[in-house]
């Protein structure tokens, strides 16, 4: 038998130790279900993490990276900042949609017209679209004590019902020949979130993903609501004594992590993606919840967490190709990482030690 | 002397980094109340957790009536005739008496039956009892009485009380003791654990002192002094604490007329609360747990708002005011619970000295941190304040209740305060750090602070305060000069028997 | 438009069979957070009940099975969220998340080779005289033998926690794992029990949507009902009976708003799509003042120290 004992203090070690060690232990038991699936393990591992990055096609993997990373890191920070005060939201593939329809709507509203600020105009909308959807949960929880985890995620089905609305009417393409879906804005000079570099996949929602990584440190390591926020998290009557005002925290984190979803939607809608149409969403805003727990809920882990989550899409499509690995068996592999990272967790914490032989 | 009831031999057991029992012995005969005396941290609460099967001991042995005793889990202690009411109370808020009664037994009879029993045994014992009220509306007292009668129902051979009067009025520890007595009378051995010397004194045959895990020597406490006992509970002469004169200045801190709603569905409502304090002067309110210290307490630090002018520092409304700002007025406060509520078990003393040092610290500047200077201000409190910790990066979980409390404490302190509110201060702290947080609480008086001390235990009281009030079902007794109060006087303000129905044994 | 399409004896019947999933999962979610715990993986253990039950009476042609493997998927994979809660003490909002994820994935790649496929159909129940009866016939004994497990599992779930010690043992480790633990109550294998059962109700609800309700099997078909039925029990304020109304008034919409899109009412069917669940948000936010009644050790850790 083995006994738990709590540590006098969290380990510095095993905070940084278990997300490699969940990482490791998902790779084995990964491969052991690739092997399962009748795939060499070792082949469907090395195409996943290796490949896009070094395999033969990496110039064009790399970018990639980037392109799905981006998403992923924006969405996550944001979350990681209610996550840590206690303050689940759960809903951000929601607030992604709800971003990206109102971005989009902004800039479809001025076509043809070509001006400078037309995209500035979408960044805005996309943020306020998220936002507002955000504060829906925000509000009644501040209003009426309503569980913000069961409402924000409500919220993800009605958005869903509404992307396909928007795709089915308001928003189809007038010249689409009665196909689902709205105007590509990729054809959109003045809408279009492109390059800002040819060849390099960066856009501007990785320039955002990179300042909503600084922003996130700096607030959280130099700034008294920062501290608030963690305090929040860890002992919520210390930080009412403290003087935190819970529910403008709430309406805060939920706020920002719906700007956050919001925008990465806009990006994603006005660039790699290019048009609303009712399959917009893949996901990125539940694949986020991993990243952040991944990354501890710590600014820079996420921006790690986020390139490995984009690498286990990219790779995964990779094998899918080569191999016929099936894509749900890479949704399994990051269910899986979810599950080893938060066993592992407990190592922070806990001293796991033999049970001495008892005394009668 | 024939076998005794409970003998323990020798019993040892160690938690990393401390050895709470180091070859404790002790023999319980029938009939007898046998005390068991210590400071905080002095082992009784392991010794008693292996006698009721919830820690296993590392080495020694314990036999009952002549036969080897090796309780796996309290359900078998139980069937061997162990009863413990414990300090904290063992009970389920939302479930009625009954149902918490039943879940302390091992073959409980049908519910109707059962609830009959709880009558009969709570009428024959002095302590009446409704088997249908929800735990959580109960007083105090009454909880407790719920966990007695849940013993008694066991036909119990031995009962171990741990502090049983903490959470008491003098009256009701006089009902106690009547059932106590007639507990003895028929047979049933009692093990009593308690610090409070005059009560063993009056109520127990024999007595086992422990200090720092080891057994350090027996006694009849009918024929020992009280000063004896604390010198062999403390192992050296306790100084008390010293005051400078009282010389009271202008009003700092006035309350009038303040009420304010529950918090929670069983917490109290304050109910028109009256007090004033003036510089220089220490405030003591005393009062059984549970009858609205938290709230208070809430209501002072801001955590809770009132309306504007029911709460007047110097004069100046700040009922509406949140923590912060009445920080920045010089209102500090210390509350019970100091982990999860004064600091944050898990962040740093750096970070906790942040917690409410900010604003009079001068730790940031347009919301941002100084973590040097922060780091500076928790040298300091650790410093001055005698903390033992390995640096301020430590968790404020790692420290000891003495030397968190000591942390806790001098982080005001050290702000000068124009009022300081304490609630518990040296609630579980040993003797020495609390014989130190109370001469920090008398010099801050003394230097033209005035100090609200809530607390429950009344000897603090009567040392280190001037005045004294109670609080009693969230009303607060108008103050009166400590000097010159009897404990029975004290014990009407708190409000006597509770109104619960007296013994007629 | 012809509203007069909608029958209502058949819709009060079709209510019930579109109310089972969420009274199964709600039911066993009850027990589960009656006993303290918060599982906020119903979703995945729903699906993954869903498939394990489809691909099992398929292969078998046994429906009965199938509802067996249902139960038994169900409860496995609540198993890792036993891990990771009761063993490896994590959070268990973040751990429920990590069982839906999971369980979502897990059952996209178990079904692959289930996308339309017919299911062995699981028979009525017919008792001659009265399954014929008009009106009370197609509404009372008109329906298949889990929907009427499911109503027998809330009376007994009902009877149990009011009723018998084992109830009342389960309750009082809800209310207060500290308390608990120094009676003697052993609060990790009384929930580790709570939190198996909760799985494998979640899973035969998942199994009666794939194998009665739809019949078969597309991924993520329980399209948040798993969510409901958490948000039902803070309806059902923790009250067994009240869930089973609860859900027969969630199913009443479901059914409702689609027999409004069959019968080709002027709103977008998109909208009705969404009704359930603003409908969901609705109840939460009216219910949401009275939490007097939820288990107060509901999601807080317990570790046995000192």
């Amino acid at each position: 038998m083995i006994v738990l004992e709590k540590r006098p203090q969290p380990s510095r070690f095993w905070s940084y130790a278990t997300p490699v060690a969940a990482v490791l232990a998902t790779m084995v038991f990964g491969g052991l279900l690739f092997a399962a699936l009748g795939k060499n393990p070792a082949v469907a591992i090395g195409t996943i993490f290796w490949d896009p990055l070094f395999g033969e096609f990496a110039f064009y993997y790399r970018p990639q990276i980037l392109v799905k990373g981006a998403p992923l890191v924006l969405i996550a920070i944001g979350l990681s900042l209610g996550f840590r005060a206690g303050i689940w939201n759960i809903g951000a593939e929601g607030q992604y949609i709800m971003g990206a329809i109102a971005g989009a709507g902004v800039g479809l509203a001025f076509y043809p017209l070509e001006a400078w600020y037309i995209f500035p105009l979408m960044v805005l909308g996309g943020a306020l679209g998220g936002w507002a959807w955000a504060m829906i949960p925000a509000v009644l929880k501040v209003r009426f004590g309503t569980n913000e985890i069961l409402v924000s995620l409500m919220l993800v089905y009605v958005a869903e019902q509404l992307l396909a609305s928007m795709s089915l009417g308001l928003m189809r393409n007038p010249e689409g020949h009665g196909f689902p879906g709205s105007r590509n804005l990729q054809q959109y000079e003045s809408a279009h979130n492109g390059e800002l570099i040819a060849g390099s996949g960066m856009h501007w929602g990785v320039a955002a993903a990179f300042i909503a990584v600084i922003f996130a440190y700096v607030l959280l390591n130099r700034h008294m609501l920062g501290f608030h926020i963690r305090l929040t998290g860890e002992a919520p009557r210390a930080a009412r004594f403290a003087g935190v005002r819970p529910s403008r925290l709430i309406l805060f984190c939920l706020g920002v992590s719906g700007a956050l979803a919001g925008l990465a939607g806009l990006f994603e809608v006005a660039g790699p993606a290019g048009q609303i149409t009712i399959d917009f969403n893949i996901g990125y805003g539940f694949t986020a919840i991993i990243v952040a727990f991944l990354g501890r809920l710590h600014p820079v882990g996420i921006l790690l967490a986020g390139g490995l989550m984009a690498l286990t899409y990219i790779g995964g499509e990779i094998a899918q190709g080569n191999l016929g690995l099936p894509a749900a068996a890479i949704q399994v592999f990051q269910g899986m990482l979810l599950f080893f990272l938060l066993a592992l967790d407990i190592l922070t914490n806990y001293r796991i030690r033999p049970r001495k032989s008892e005394v009668a | 002397m024939s076998i005794p009831l409970l003998s323990l031999q020798g019993l040892t057991k160690a938690y990393p980094g401390v050895v709470a029992n180091d070859g404790v012995s002790l023999d319980i005969g029938e009939g007898e109340v046998h005390a068991l005396l210590g400071e905080n941290g002095a082992g009784k609460s392991t010794l008693v957790k292996m006698i009721y099967g919830l820690v296993k001991p590392d080495s020694g042995h314990m036999s009952l009536r002549g036969k080897p005793f090796a309780p796996s889990e309290p359900r078998a202690a139980r069937a061997d005739g162990i009863a413990m009411v414990f300090q904290h109370f063992s009970l389920f808020n939302a479930l009625n008496v009954a149902e918490n009664i039943a879940l302390g037994m091992e073959r409980p009879p049908a519910m109707r039956d059962l609830a009959a029993r709880i009558r009969e045994v709570s009428e024959t014992y002095g302590l009446p009892l409704d088997p249908y009220r929800t735990v959580g509306d109960l007083s105090a007292g009454e909880r407790q009485r719920v966990e007695i009668i849940r013993c008694l129902l066991q036909d119990p051979k031995l009962l171990i009380m741990d502090e049983p009067t903490s959470v008491l009025t003098p009256q009701e520890v006089e009902i106690l003791f009547q059932t106590l007595q007639k507990l003895r009378a028929e047979g049933t051995s009692i093990l009593y654990i308690s610090h409070k010397l005059e009560e063993i004194r009056t109520l127990c045959d024999s007595a086992t002192i422990l200090r720092l895990g080891r057994n350090v020597g027996t006694c009849v406490p009918a024929q020992t002094t009280a000063r004896e006992m604390a010198e062999l509970m403390v192992g050296s002469a306790l100084h008390t604490p010293e005051r400078a004169g009282r010389d009271f200045g202008d009003m700092a801190l006035d309350i009038s007329g303040l009420s304010a709603p529950a918090p929670s569905a069983f917490g109290t409502a304050l109910k028109n609360v009256h007090l004033a304090v003036r510089k220089g002067e220490v405030l003591g309110i005393g009062g059984v747990a549970g009858n609205g210290q938290d709230e208070l307490l809430s209501v002072l630090s801001g955590e809770m708002p009132s309306a504007a002018d029911a709460v007047r520092l110097a004069g100046r409304p700040i009922g509406r005011l949140g923590p912060v700002a009445r920080r920045r007025l010089g209102l500090l406060t210390a509350p019970e619970e100091r982990l999860g509520h004064a600091a944050a078990p898990d962040m740093s003393l750096t970070e906790n000295a942040l917690l409410t040092g900010s604003v009079r610290q001068g730790l940031e500047t347009n919301g941002f941190l100084n973590w040097g200077k922060a780091e500076a201000f928790a040298r300091r409190i650790i410093e001055s304040f005698d903390v033992r910790t390995p640096g301020p990066d430590s968790a404020a979980r790692s420290l000891s209740g003495g030397n968190l409390q000591k942390f806790v404490i001098g982080r005001e302190v050290l702000q000068e305060p124009e009022v300081l509110v304490v609630n518990q201060p040296t609630w579980g702290v040993d003797a020495s750090a609390a014989a130190a947080i109370r001469q920090a609480i008398l010099d801050l008086a003394a230097g033209g602070c005035a100090v609200v001390c809530i607390s429950q235990d009344l000897d603090e009281l009567m040392e280190i305060s001037d005045s004294f009030a109670a609080l009693n079902e969230g009303r607060l007794s108008a103050p009166r000069e400590t000097a010159g109060l009897s404990v029975e006087e004290i014990g009407l303000m708190m409000g006597g028997a509770h109104g619960m129905e007296v013994a007629h044994v | 438009m012809d509203l007069s399409a909608i029958n209502p004896v058949l819709l009060i019947a079709s209510l019930m069979v579109a109310a089972t999933p969420l009274l199964l999962a709600g039911i066993g979610e009850l027990v589960v957070e009656k006993s303290g715990v918060l599982n906020l993986g119903v979703e995945g253990m729903m699906i993954t009940g869903a498939i394990s039950g489809f691909a099992i009476a398929v292969e078998t042609g046994s429906p009965w099975l199938g509802f067996l493997a249902a139960a038994a998927g169900g409860a496995l994979l609540s198993l890792l969220f036993v891990l990771l809660t009761q063993v490896a003490l994590a959070n268990q909002v973040a751990s429920g998340l990590a069982l839906t994820l999971f369980g979502l994935g897990l059952s996209a790649l178990m079904g692959q080779g289930y996308v339309g496929i017919k299911p062995p159909q699981i028979g009525r129940l017919d008792i001659p005289v009265l399954s014929d009866m008009p009106v009370i016939g197609p509404i009372l004994f008109g329906h298949d033998p889990i929907l009427y497990l499911g109503i027998a599992i809330v009376a007994g779930v009902w009877a149990l926690l009011k009723y018998t010690r084992a109830g009342l043992i389960l309750r009082a480790v809800g209310e207060s794992h500290d308390a608990a633990h120094a009676l003697g109550y052993k609060v990790v294998r009384i929930r580790t029990l709570s939190i198996l059962f909760g799985g494998a109700c979640a899973g035969l609800g998942g199994a009666y949507i794939s194998l009665v309700r739809v019949p078969q099997w597309t991924e993520g078909m329980t399209a948040g009902v798993g969510w409901i039925a958490l948000a039902l029990v803070v309806f059902a304020s923790w009250k067994p009976w009240r869930v089973m109304l609860g859900a027969y008034l969630f199913g009443g919409i479901t059914v409702l708003q689609l027999n409004l899109q069959a019968a080709g009412v002027a709103i977008p069917v998109e909208y009705l799509a969404m009704s359930p669940y603003l409908i969901t948000i609705l109840v939460l936010v009216i219910l949401s003042k009275d939490k007097s009644s939820a288990p107060a050790s509901l999601g807080r850790i317990f570790h046995a120290s000192r």
